[in-house]
């Protein structure tokens, strides 16, 4: 039989469109509409999953996303999604749900020995215990592992798509029921930038649900005819399906948009979500309250649910999802349901834990046969799967006896109704302080943050008409604020819920067959199965803020963060210490609203969108000569050019071989430049580096070194006075951004008076370093700038033509042999490098990546900060004290040269070092001792920060750091591998080739 | 009563009625021979040690708040020891150490999982990077092993190796883990109790009453008290004391957040740290996937950070691991963080004698939480550092000789 | 999220903004004349103030201006942002 608790007409969905969906392997009907709770509760399905710890059959409770006990796997193979709520979840065709966290099956799972273990495992039991051995917890921890969790992850790449979207506007208003509809219609009617969201399908909140009447309209109609208003506002952009996840400061809000989520897979076309990043001028929360449950003995069986929510799926659904009805209360409000139910064919009686019910309730009760047990108590319930029968018992006023005689009554459907809880989770993260309010027993927002304000049920406000004009004057208010007024007043005259909310008789947890504490099942949190008896535990125990009460029980820290849970928990801590809930305090409502997709949060910052590849103008030609690259931060850099079968260290040797005898060409456009111009460009670098720069003329190149204040090296690069007030500056290509910061802070914090300007131009200029003894020959024929030794020399740079380019050519060397930078702009960087492959072919131009650039850079040891240097070196540490001028008063990092530690003789100090077996290529990072142990610890004197096998030399190279290193050449040292094998190595300056510098003179 | 399985079932038949107070809320006495400020894993530790180890008989603990609210109850309780220089290094690992009998010695589980964590290497630098921290470790008797793609893919089979950053390799040090945050608080302050020490909550100080440069104890929201030694270790606040008490610090307390996923089935059974890619996560006992993220730029004691610094690590996640796509996020939270310019700790002498200070730890104090105690007792009972401490003093700041994890790379998570 | 006024670009978001510390320590004119203390001093000792602090913060993805700015570490509400050089607003 399908749809079987389905009423015969009502509601909002659509019976002639019927879906097909499976739960758990099983076929099911439902309509256009449904939720997936809604569509199993119309098949009479109850037992939706088990809840985390006790693995207790559990169904649904709520009909929103408050839920804590309906969670299913939702979707299959990489589509598939935990922990998704059934109450939220909109049916599509084809869907398929199934429960989680129980095996083999919903119906029969091994887990739920835990539910008999129960009383071994109160709250906080792991902290107890599995303790001993100490070796073993990996092991206990494996099965704990396993038995917590609840879905399961998909294991492949998730095939959706997420959008992004940034939005500003006047007025936020948060919620689409009858309060928020209110204030957007008055900011709508105002000419506000509006933006109303709503977490339904459909805005109208709770007031859909109810037989409200509105100046003579049924609470539907008036809804749609509001609505039908907003729409046509320009102004007004209503999101359906939409949760506001966190409220930050200065009223930024995220929200998530159900784009296609709520349909079947159509195409790539559309995103699944969009996540909304809301800057909002004015914040209007209007979200409404959510129902309390009720803490009695086994309260938490399938087939027992707020009233309200069984109320949402009779009358919203068109679904009974039970006949035999027992509706457990301590206020007015839920009469409504009941009466409805009863209204509905179903047979209802009515548990009220007060002794005094208005006799305008019992008389309207009466008329609908329902029977009535005031001062009564459910103190017990039966049925495994499905609540079938719940025991009754009258208590004193005290809530502190049972007397009067115990009754059965056999049931199919519980409904409990505690009162009504302000939904304030979004207004405590924006940093609003809560209030306790003792009429509502609950918390309401207090203390408002900046451009914000709360309306309706939100906060605390029952009265329908009431809230009605409060909001829309709250809307009025923001609107005028932001200088609009409404041309339109509100004319309404009468306002009414058939029952209104006014007080419930609230009791911290009822009284039970059992004593609350000796296994009664008092669930508080419902997700987590935290019972009254655990947090009785908590507080004997000592955790006794609430805070620790949260973390030791867990309560309200399931994937509902505690919606239902929290108030609840917070009463018992209040009655157990006899203390008022204000001095209990109450924990931090922290972002998201509702869990929130990781991807959606992602957007499009994944695959090739993750982090941009910057690539030179030559990048092309690279990969299609077969280039290996390697990441240097954002770049893409050739690492080196494979031929054929070749290794990495057969290209690397061919590659080194063919600079020093005869072209090698290096695509070196990632180096950092920065261009300086102003009349006191000079003074500036002379603060700046460690050198002087006063003397240095037009067309001249000099190395400097950058020191922070802590006195460590932390770039190099070459500059170039290109004109009287023009420089061209050059960084590594990793700190070219934070070189180009660290100009920009002197300049603009410490030496305004200075006239410079900095403009990054790395990517204006394509970089094309050629080098080797047949260099000038080569570039003589593409330039018409003199390049003749004598007519330039060595650290000189000229303008002029290249291959008919526009060009700088720098005389610079980083490989020790004859070379030349040539820059041209990036556009013809290409063009020209195709030129120079075309030229080169006689000289047998061989290009040459990053590895043989070190390896060769290493041979004449040169330094590459970052990897010889690590933020806690001196140019002094690094044999550099050359560059170091003695006789400027002042640079950035002199003054901490000369502190007590930094000016120690004995400090790591880069040196060269020799295998003595001349084979092993030394680990780069390995570290060096004096004295090799059998085994670790062992004292380090330094490491090794550069190694290389070197083809000019033959033999393996290496820069070290070693302490007091400059002091001992000759000193053979030890390099224990982490094989265990040690390496003898002798210290050695760290020039291993062309010491005297000639090459690169030639 | 021991905490034990048998206890427990024991427990169960009086319907757990008869368990004492894990610790109790004695009032302030009027004096002390020491006072440890903060009552986080730190501070708690700390008195702990001081009793058990050094024969300090007359302590309190401050605490202004409820313990372990601070720091202690908001990290991704990532413990590791393989820092790159020896100071660190020994530091940490006197803590992996202690971390290894600490449930043991406590009798609470804090459930330190030795999970094993791997750092991955994204470029031909991060490689160098590793390797060198890999040496380092090895040689000061700190595990560690240099893993090539083929057995970080085989080990961690959900990761993708092969992305913008593709991970070339990783360094993985098998001693190190997680543990649960909230135990250590709540273990060391039964412990503590037990050996006779005051643990007073929401009790702020107020003042700190120093004479001729001695101090003589504190002013508190509970009165005033008299000690002869007092120890601050009062993460997130520690300019504030430090200000109490005339001086400053080499300090800036920024935003630090992390994030939980929902609970799922286990799905990653090791922690997993990238710089490069800026990720780091791993999955709770819970099941929850823990995640942190970067601190902010700008100081703050709001204990909340930018939401961007929480948007800016979901792509490298799901970039690291693409399943987690459609996980989603339950809860994000902030702590304050106490930064020095060389993200290595403060521990030691103050410019006030007897008051003592452990602070600065930054990103990654909790993975310390023992051994940090434990050399603070002896800094505090002694009135010197030991070989450990030594190097992490204020003083380290002006001589120039910073233990600096910061600049070699090795990012203090 | 703040929104932070530039004072060369007006209201921003402050993902185009990155902070750099406490600002009004002015560079000392002549280094070599301090201490190693006063050196260290100046280096790292910061005020870190709960309440009133003074920062600077730079337009990274804007103006690349650096300016100041008094903002309350407790609430984060920014008080004033003023240029460089300008007079440190009195709290």
């Amino acid at each position: 039989m399908s749809n079987q608790n389905r009423i015969y007409k009502g509601g909002r969905v659509d019976r002639d469109q019927a879906i097909n969906f499976k739960f758990n392997g099983k076929e099911y009907v439902g309509y256009q509409g449904d939720t997936l709770a809604s569509a199993l509760l119309a098949n009479d399905v109850h037992l939706i999953g088990r809840s985390f710890k006790y693995h207790r059959p559990r169904g649904i409770l709520t009909s929103g996303s408050e839920e804590p006990n309906a969670l299913v796997q939702l979707g299959l193979g990489a589509r598939t999604e935990p922990n998704m709520r059934a109450t939220e979840i909109e049916i599509y065709e084809g869907l398929e749900a199934s429960s989680q966290n129980c095996w083999p099956s919903v119906n029969f799972d091994i887990g739920s020995i835990n539910n008999f273990l129960s009383r071994v495992f109160p709250a906080g039991f792991y902290y107890k215990t599995f303790m001993w051995p100490p070796s073993l917890w990996l092991f206990y921890e494996h099965f704990i592992r396993k038995a917590a969790g609840l879905g399961v992850a998909p294991t492949a790449k998730n095939p959706d798509r997420y959008e992004q979207k940034f939005h500003y506007c006047d007025i936020l208003v948060v919620g689409g029921g009858a309060s928020g509809l209110m204030s957007a219609l008055a900011a709508g009617r105002s000419g506000c930038d509006v933006l109303l969201i709503d977490e339904k399908p459909e805005p109208g909140g709770y007031l859909r649900n109810i037989s409200a009447k509105i100046d003579n309209l049924n609470s539907n109609d008036w809804i749609n005819d509001i609505l039908k208003e907003l729409e046509s506002y320009d102004n007004v952009t209503i999101l359906n399906r939409t949760a506001v996840m966190g409220y930050y400061d200065y009223n930024y809000l995220t929200a998530l948009q159900k784009v296609t989520n709520h349909l079947p897979y159509l195409s790539d076309k559309m995103p699944r979500e969009r996540y909304w990043r809301i800057r909002a001028k004015k914040v209007i929360l209007a979200q409404g309250a959510f129902e309390r449950p009720l803490v009695f003995s086994g309260n938490d069986r399938p087939g027992i649910m707020l009233a309200s929510a069984a109320r949402t799926y009779l009358n919203q659904f068109g679904v009974l999802p039970g006949k035999s009805v027992i509706l457990f209360t301590n206020n007015d409000h839920a009469y409504g349901t009941a009466i409805d139910f009863a209204n509905k064919g179903a047979k209802v009686t009515i548990v009220d834990n007060r002794e005094d019910i208005p006799s305008e309730l019992s008389d309207r009760c009466n008329k609908v046969k329902i029977k009535i047990y005031p001062s009564h108590s459910i103190i017990n319930t039966y049925g495994y799967q499905k609540v079938k029968k719940v025991e009754i018992q009258k208590v004193d006023q005290n809530n502190n006896e049972l007397t009067g005689s115990l009754r059965e009554i056999e049931c199919d459907l519980v409904l409990m109704s505690g009162g009504w809880n302000p939904s304030v989770q979004l207004f405590s993260q924006s940093r609003g302080k809560l209030k306790y309010q003792s009429k509502l027993n609950s918390f309401i927002p207090n203390n408002l943050i900046k451009n914000q304000k709360v309306v309706g049920c939100n906060n605390g406000d029952f009265n329908l008409l009431k809230v009605l004009k409060n909001s829309y004057q709250v809307g009025l208010e923001f609107a005028s604020e932001l200088g609009k007024s409404a041309n339109k007043s509100l004319e309404i005259e009468t306002a009414f819920e058939d029952l209104e909310f006014t007080e419930a008789k609230v009791e911290p947890y009822m009284i039970g067959k059992k004593k609350v504490t000796h296994g009664s099942k008092h669930f508080v949190d419902f997700q987590h199965d935290v019972t009254a008896a655990d947090i009785f535990l908590a507080q004997r125990e000592g955790y006794i803020s609430v805070e620790h009460t949260k973390r030791y029980t867990t309560t309200g820290m399931g994937t509902d963060q505690g919606k239902t849970s929290n108030v609840n928990a917070l009463a018992l801590m209040s009655h157990i210490h006899d203390k008022p809930v204000d001095n209990i305090g109450h924990t931090t409502f922290r972002p998201p609203y509702s869990p929130q997709t990781i991807g959606a949060i992602a957007g499009r910052n994944v695959d090739h969108l993750f982090d941009p590849e910057r690539k030179t103008a030559i990048h092309q030609w690279h990969v299609d000569n077969g280039a290996e690259f390697e990441d240097v931060g954002q770049w893409k850099r050739p690492y080196f050019f494979p031929q054929k079968n070749e290794n990495i260290q057969d290209a690397v040797n061919r590659e080194c071989r063919a600079v020093r005898n005869g072209l090698g060409i290096l695509d070196a456009s990632t180096l950092g430049k920065i261009d300086l111009q102003g009349p006191d460009v000079a003074k500036f670098l002379n603060l700046i580096y460690t050198n002087a720069w006063s003397k240095l003329e037009v067309g001249s190149c000099r190395y400097g070194l950058m020191c922070n204040e802590h006195g460590m090296v932390f770039d190099d690069g070459v500059t170039s006075r290109i004109s009287e007030n023009r420089y061209h500056m050059t960084t590594t290509t990793g700190g070219a951004a934070r070189v180009m910061s660290w100009l920009e802070e002197f300049l603009q914090t410490e030496w305004l008076d200075m006239e410079v300007f900095c403009t990054s131009v790395t990517e204006q200029w394509t970089v094309l370093s050629i080098s080797g003894p047949n260099s000038r020959e080569f570039l003589s024929s593409l330039t018409d700038i003199d390049i003749s030794k004598e007519a330039f020399p060595f650290m000189k740079m000229k303008e002029g033509k290249v291959c008919g380019v526009d060009a700088r050519i720098f005389r610079i060397s980083f490989t020790g042999e004859l070379s030349f930078e040539i820059n041209v702009p990036s556009r013809y960087g290409l063009f020209v490098w195709n030129e120079f492959m075309k030229h080169g072919k006689k000289y047998d131009i061989t290009p040459y990546g990053t590895e043989s650039m070190h390896v060769l850079r290493a041979e004449k040891g040169f330094i590459i900060v970052g990897q010889d240097t690590d933020g806690s070196v001196t140019p002094k540490d690094m044999n550099m004290d050359w560059i170091v001028s003695k006789k400027k008063d002042d640079f950035l990092g002199k003054r901490s040269f000369s502190r007590s530690d930094t000016i120690r003789t004995d400090r790591k100090q880069l040196v060269g070092l020799l295998v003595n077996d001349k084979k092993t290529v030394l680990p780069e990072g390995s570290y060096v001792v004096d004295e090799a142990k059998p085994r670790p610890p062992m004292d380090m004197i330094g490491h090794v920060s550069s190694s290389y096998y070197s083809p000019t030399c033959d033999h393996p190279i290496a820069l070290a750091l070693i302490k007091n290193g400059l002091n001992r050449m000759g000193d053979v040292v030890k390099i224990p591998l982490m094989s265990g094998k040690v390496i003898d190595a002798t210290i050695t300056d760290s020039i291993f080739y062309d010491k005297e510098g000639a090459r690169n003179n030639e | 009563m021991k905490y034990s399985a048998i206890n427990l079932v024991r427990n169960a038949f009086s319907y757990h009625e008869n368990w004492q107070k894990a610790w109790s809320s004695p009032e302030l006495k009027k004096e002390y021979d020491v006072i440890i400020v903060g009552g986080g894993g730190h501070g708690l530790g700390t008195a702990y040690y001081l009793a058990k180890e050094f024969g300090v008989k007359n302590i309190a603990l401050l605490e202004k708040g409820w313990i372990g609210g601070g720091n202690t109850g908001r990290n991704t309780t990532i413990i590791r020891s393989n820092y790159l220089w020896d100071e660190s290094a020994a530091l940490y690992n006197h803590a992996v150490n202690l971390w290894e009998g600490l449930s043991s010695e406590l009798n609470f589980n804090v459930m330190f999982s030795q999970r094993g964590l791997y750092h991955l290497a994204h470029s031909v630098h991060d490689m160098q990077e590793i390797t060198r921290r890999a040496y380092s470790n090895y040689l000061n008797g700190v595990d560690a092993e240099i893993l090539n793609q083929d057995q970080v893919k085989k080990n961690i089979p959900h990761m993708n190796v092969n992305g913008r950053y593709p991970v070339l390799g990783a360094i993985l040090q098998r001693r190190a883990g997680t543990a649960r945050h909230d135990a250590v608080a709540w273990g060391y302050a039964r412990a503590a109790e037990n050996l006779g020490v005051d643990i007073i909550q929401n009790c702020e100080v107020t003042g700190i009453d120093v004479s001729n440069g001695i101090v003589k104890g504190l002013q508190t929201t509970k009165g005033s008290v008299n000690a002869k030694k007092v120890g601050l270790v009062p993460a997130g606040h520690s300019s504030v004391l430090a200000n109490m008490a005339g001086f400053r610090l080499p300090i800036s307390s920024v935003p630090l957040q992390a994030l939980v996923s929902e609970p799922i089935k286990p799905i990653l059974d090791c922690v997993i740290m990238s710089n490069t890619v800026h990720v780091y996560v791993s999955q709770s006992d819970k099941g929850e996937l823990v995640v942190g993220a970067g601190s902010d730029s700008y100081n703050s004691y709001s204990q909340r950070g930018s939401f961007d610094m929480i948007e800016h690590i979901m792509g490298p996640l799901t970039e690291l691991f693409p399943i987690f796509s459609r996980l989603k996020m339950l809860r994000q939270w902030g702590g304050i963080v106490d930064v020095t310019p060389d993200r290595s700790p403060i521990i030691g002498k103050t410019p006030i004698e007897n008051l003592f200070i452990n602070c600065g730890w930054g990103t990654g104090g909790f993975k310390a939480t023992p051994g940090s105690a434990h050399v603070f007792a002896e800094t505090v009972a002694k009135g010197e550092p030991n070989k450990i401490a030594s190097p992490f003093s204020i003083e380290r700041h002006f001589s120039g000789a910073l233990v600096d994890e910061a600049a070699a790379a090795a990012v203090a998570h | 999220m703040f929104v932070i006024k530039c004072p060369y670009c007006g209201d921003r978001d402050q993902t185009e903004f990155s902070c750099h510390g406490e600002a009004h320590i002015a560079r000392p004119e002549n280094p070599e004349t301090l201490t190693d203390e006063e050196w260290g001093e100046y280096l790292f000792i910061r005020s870190n103030k709960k309440g009133i602090h003074y920062e600077r913060w730079t337009h990274d993805h804007g103006c690349r201006r650096w300016f100041n700015v008094m903002r309350d570490t407790v609430s984060d509400e920014i008080l004033v942002t003023y240029k460089m050089g300008e007079e440190k607003p009195k709290s």
